[in-house]
């Protein structure tokens, strides 16, 4: 899974679950602070990203992930069949 | 005359109902004697010995929005939708948050949400259960999701009496105003339990009608053939406001939200008290409380549910309560259209009584074929023309009770 491929993915994820357009959803962007999303949409976005590309995001590093960035760097880091 | 209180007034309503999305259209289905009873075509339906309810006309989720709505209840949907229309009507007034209120309540709350949250917790675990789910059934949660529309900050409330609840936020939502705590109320009570449970629950006391094959037929309260209550969904919310603080901005007066009266029947969790003498209490107190006399009521919506059991007790402590002036009074069962609302039932019915008031016109109740020999009151098969008698104002009162024993009056008069 290449990072575009991730960015696409989460970017359907967060319009679904937030109603933020997808192409809003670039890598820059903090949740809180430029998606507006809240902890509780966090965390259904964090599941839905699990089902979504196969990684398990422990809680205790889902808080460390801020912005857009964060996520596509730990979902390639951590997918399964990634190097 | 002293002033002695703050007169508190209807300044909004908003309604979403099994007859229609907004509180005129169900208005005019009302006065139109339209029933909002459909058959169940749900699968979960066939198994039930119900197969009938009063479903919303309008989807409560395409008005809130997609995202919105996966956030919130069906029955905060409705509270929510209701809200904006009473807020809009009301003049979207400009004003204090710290002078803005809100007591709204439910039933029971988000029982959906909570169905739904148990099956993905057995199916699929407890991490697949939405982080909202807590939001989502909690019986105050449409309390504070108006109160976030509308920036109030005077206190959101949720008093929860089973089918009184929609009738006491109203009362609630007059105190408020009287004891100085805010000067604009968002009130009134939403429901949205169409669901197997509720009417397994329901059905299982023996409670609902079970006319399957008559749905527009099976709510007829005072009727002789009556056999129960029928399920209805939705909402009503008025806006309540200090009559200086309407006056200040000009605001349009539908209503004088006059009084409210309680009783408790300590007596059984689920019958009412066969004497009545509950009900003729609160009626009672709420006349009291408005200082009318019972010759300036013109009309009751009652709360009427089309039970065997609670229909004569209410229309034989009516009589009571209003005593030989009860002979010129025209009593209303729009449950007899819309099903029961359960916590909404008393903002719905308050929202058709202000209606009532204003235009000078009496909704009918539908499916009135023989009234009950055991109903000694004058009840309007027709829409009824209200012409005033006795003294001015005219009056007009809101019954609900609910299980637990908890009764109601609300009294409201002409502006």
């Amino acid at each position: 899974m290449t990072e575009q491929e991730i960015l696409a993915g989460l970017g359907e994820i967060i319009e679904e679950i937030a109603g933020v357009p997808a192409d809003e959803v670039t890598p820059n962007k903090s949740f809180v602070d430029d998606l507006d999303i809240d902890s509780l949409s966090m965390v259904e976005i964090a599941v839905a990203a699990q089902d979504k590309f196969g990684v398990e995001i422990p809680d205790d590093q889902l808080k460390d992930l801020t912005t857009v960035q964060d996520v596509v760097n730990f979902v390639s880091k951590n997918a399964e069949g990634s190097a | 005359m002293t002033v002695d209180r703050e007169t508190v007034v209807v300044t909004g309503l908003g309604a979403t109902t099994p007859l229609g999305g907004d509180a005129a259209s169900t208005w005019a289905a009302m006065l139109a004697g339209r029933s909002g009873v459909r058959r169940l075509t749900e699968p979960w339906a066939k198994e039930l010995p119900v197969r009938i309810a009063a479903p919303a006309a309008a989807d409560p989720a395409e008005v809130v929005g997609r995202v919105q709505a996966r956030r919130m209840d069906r029955c905060e949907q409705f509270a929510l939708v209701a809200a904006r229309e009473a807020w809009a009507d009301a003049g979207a007034p400009e004003m204090d948050p710290e002078r803005l209120g809100v007591a709204v309540t439910s039933g029971i709350g988000g029982i959906g949400s909570i169905l739904a949250g148990y099956d993905t917790l057995k199916e699929k675990g407890w991490s697949r259960i939405s982080p909202f789910t807590v939001p989502m059934l909690m019986p105050n949660g449409s309390a504070g999701w108006i109160s976030m529309e509308f920036g109030a900050h005077a206190g959101a409330h949720s008093l929860v009496s089973a089918c009184a609840s929609g009738a006491e936020a109203l009362g609630y939502g007059i105190d408020m105003i009287r004891s100085g705590r805010a000067d604009v109320v968002i009130a009134g009570g939403t429901e949205a339990a169409i669901m197997p449970l509720n009417i397994g629950a329901f059905a299982v006391m023996r409670a609902m009608s079970t006319r399957n094959d008559e749905p527009e037929r099976a709510s007829r309260p005072f009727d002789k053939a009556r056999d129960g209550f029928v399920l209805g969904e939705g909402a009503g919310i008025v806006v309540l406001e200090s009559l200086s603080h309407a006056r200040r901005r000009g605001a349009v007066v539908h209503a004088v939200a006059a009084g409210a009266g309680y009783s408790s029947d300590a007596y059984h969790i689920a019958h009412p008290a066969p004497d009545g003498a509950g009900v003729t209490a609160a009626i009672s107190r709420a006349l009291a409380d408005a200082r009318v006399d019972p010759e300036q009521v013109v009309h009751v919506n009652a709360h009427a549910t089309s039970t065997p059991e609670g229909d004569p007790i209410e229309a034989q402590a009516l009589v009571k309560a209003l005593g030989s002036a009860a002979d010129g009074v025209i009593v209303s069962a729009t449950k007899s259209m819309t099903g029961h609302l359960l916590g909404g039932a008393g903002a719905i019915e308050s929202v058709a009584a202000v209606l009532a008031l204003r235009d000078r016109v009496a909704p009918p109740t539908i499916n009135l074929e023989e009234i009950d020999e055991d109903v000694p009151v004058d009840v309007a098969a027709e829409p009824r023309p209200l012409t005033k008698r006795g003294t001015e104002p005219m009056a007009v009162l809101n019954n609900a009770f609910g299980f637990g024993g908890h009764n109601v009056s609300l009294v409201f008069t002409a502006a």
